[in-house]
């Protein structure tokens, strides 16, 4: 039936069954996109784990996890154990937490607390642009700035260590740690800075006694994406730190991560072989560490306060 | 007295401290940025941009990294994009809050968790052997597309749920359906949101090394991809080589600094035009409420 809305203006409608089996389609469009990204995370892991497996029945769990020496290409005995690249990782993520959690919750709190307006935009957009930098770039910068400034420092040969890796990763983890942090501060209603104003407390005080313990939650939800990102980080540490794989023992030794062993490894095996399998189930286990430090988050970050 | 002194003391050495950490946090950003700026700008010239490298990458420009990274990040854009958009509007407008719902936001909190060098492995033995489709420019693009799946499903969710409920009460109150609602009313009002998540996604897709580090990135080629199925140099694998595999590594350094110069201020205009995007939307949104 032709509608018109002025004179001589005619709109073509479609009729009313065809839009209605149009809005089914896309209905059952949308619903088939969600079911396919719970697909995409299955399929990721049941794939690591299904080309994981070969090796962990050639190797056994054990000697993998407990394993203290990492030499594939041995000549005499090859060696798979990840107990060097583990601690490795352990160390390039607490340090990089130990330099970006104070700086990133006080840049936070300045963030939130003392500024408004423009700066405050400014300082949004600096967080973004640093967020923003590739890996590759920031690993850049440690082998062209940090590691030689390291090697001076510390009267060492060339730098590139643990603590190298550490202020690497801690410049990646920033952004997230301080935008998230800020949001959480944010979020603090604004009652409670008056409420303990008014009753005498000087504005530091508040932020310190009453606005920060509020925003726990948020800031241990940005704490633990600091951790994930950390963990993860793949280039910088590969550029950086040397990648000596054997269990370092200070923050001045050269380390290798699980990330940069699989990237520097992966290059040079041939596929199928029992080292391809086996940078298939340090992914695997990177996955599954990933996996529980998001679960974990999520966990606490939901609960009720 | 006394008490309020040190109380007044004690906020001053705090103000001081939160300072100096936002001082630091900016300042890394500053020196790391001139740094590249003033070691990189000679290079720059529009020979460096539209040459082939030569004499083993010790002379000449960086035109197939550059072409290189164009076409993996248009493959993984193709690939990301209609996918991530519809699952956002899937989860703003037709997801019920049930335990399904929570799983799928669960499911996509962890991918966007997951190590890069995981999506690279993931790649490798699904794209390059397990399709056959080999190291190529389409196994890398679609590698990084599940990377950036996750930041395009949450922005556009976002930007959706951003949209005012009385927008779909009108639009379903004149008898549309949820589908007219959605392509007329919805999608339009939170196309700058939406857009905001493709301009971030690009430019993580363009600087992403460890995804394409064995799903199709080569160290050199002389020649440019001729199609999808063919090798590629990448600006940030290159810049990789240039400073940690090359033979002669001081030879390099200028051509690596330049390559950074210019990956950098890819990276930066994206994310200037994202952050400007969302800034207006944001005075846009509390202009309105």
């Amino acid at each position: 039936m032709p509608l018109f809305i002025r004179e001589g203006q005619m709109i073509k409608y479609k009729s009313t069954e065809k839009i209605l089996r149009i809005d089914k389609i896309a209905k059952s469009i949308f619903t088939i996109s969600g079911i396919i990204i719970i697909s995409i995370l299955m399929a990721i892991m049941i794939f690591l784990l299904k080309e994981s497996i070969p090796f962990f029945k050639e190797h056994g769990v054990i000697d993998f996890l407990f394993g203290t020496s990492w030499d594939p290409t041995s000549g005499v005995e090859e060696k798979y154990g990840i107990i060097p690249l583990f601690i490795s990782t352990l160390m390039v993520s607490v340090g990089s937490l130990v330099i970006s959690m104070p700086i990133g919750i006080g840049a936070a709190i300045f963030f939130s607390e003392y500024s408004k307006g423009k700066i405050s935009d400014f300082i949004r957009y600096i967080m973004e642009i640093l967020s923003s930098i590739p890996s590759v770039v920031i690993g850049f910068i440690g082998i062209t700035l940090i590691g030689p400034f390291l090697a001076e420092l510390t009267g060492t040969n060339n730098g590139f260590n643990a603590i190298n890796g550490s202020i690497l990763v801690a410049l990646m983890t920033l952004p997230t740690i301080i935008s998230i942090s800020t949001d959480a501060l944010k979020d603090v209603p604004k009652d409670m800075r008056d409420a303990s104003i008014s009753l005498g407390s000087t504005k530091w005080e508040a932020i310190i006694k009453i606005v920060v313990p509020y925003a726990k939650r948020g800031i241990f939800a940005s704490f633990m994406l600091g951790v994930g990102r950390a963990i993860g980080e793949t280039m910088t540490v590969v550029m950086a730190t040397g990648n000596a794989p054997a269990i370092p023992k200070t923050f001045l030794d050269s380390v290798r991560t699980m990330t940069a062993n699989i990237a520097i490894e992966m290059g040079e095996v041939p596929i199928g072989s029992k080292h391809y399998h086996a940078l298939f189930a340090i992914g695997f286990v990177l996955f599954i560490i990933t996996l529980l430090v998001n679960l974990l988050s999520n966990k606490i970050t939901k609960r009720k306060i | 007295m006394h008490i309020i002194n040190k109380k007044i003391i004690i906020e001053k050495i705090g103000i001081i401290l939160v300072s100096l950490s936002t001082l630091i946090v900016i300042s890394s950003l500053i020196i790391i940025f001139y740094d590249i700026l003033v070691k990189g700008i000679d290079k720059i010239s529009f020979e460096f941009l539209f040459t082939f490298p030569k004499k083993n990458m010790t002379e000449g420009g960086i035109y197939p990294a550059i072409i290189g990274t164009l076409y993996v990040t248009i493959v993984s854009v193709i690939f990301s994009v209609p996918f991530g958009i519809t699952a956002g509007i899937y989860l703003s407008e037709y997801s019920k809050e049930n335990k399904f719902t929570t799983l799928i936001r669960t499911t996509i909190k962890n991918l966007a968790g997951i190590p890069s060098i995981v999506y690279g492995l993931f790649g490798l033995g699904i794209f390059v052997t397990g399709m056959k489709i080999g190291e190529s420019v389409l196994s890398a693009g679609l590698t990084l597309g599940l990377l950036v799946l996750p930041v395009i499903i949450t922005t556009t969710e976002e930007a959706l749920k951003r949209v005012p409920e009385s927008y779909r009460d009108a639009s379903i109150g004149l008898g549309a359906t949820k589908w007219q609602t959605i392509k007329k009313v919805l999608i339009p009002s939170a196309g700058p949101g939406i857009m905001t998540g493709i301009i971030l996604s690009i430019g993580r897709a363009a600087g992403e090394t460890a995804p394409i580090l064995f799903t199709g990135a080569a160290f050199y080629l002389h020649t440019l991809p001729g199609s999808i199925f063919d090798k590629f140099m990448a600006l940030p694998y290159h810049i990789f080589a240039l400073s940690t595999q090359h033979a002669q590594l001081s030879k390099v350094r200028p051509i690596a600094y330049g390559a950074t110069l210019i990956l950098i201020f890819l990276v930066f205009m994206l994310s200037s035009i994202a952050f400007f995007l969302r800034l207006k939307l944001r005075k846009i949104s509390e202009g309105n409420l």
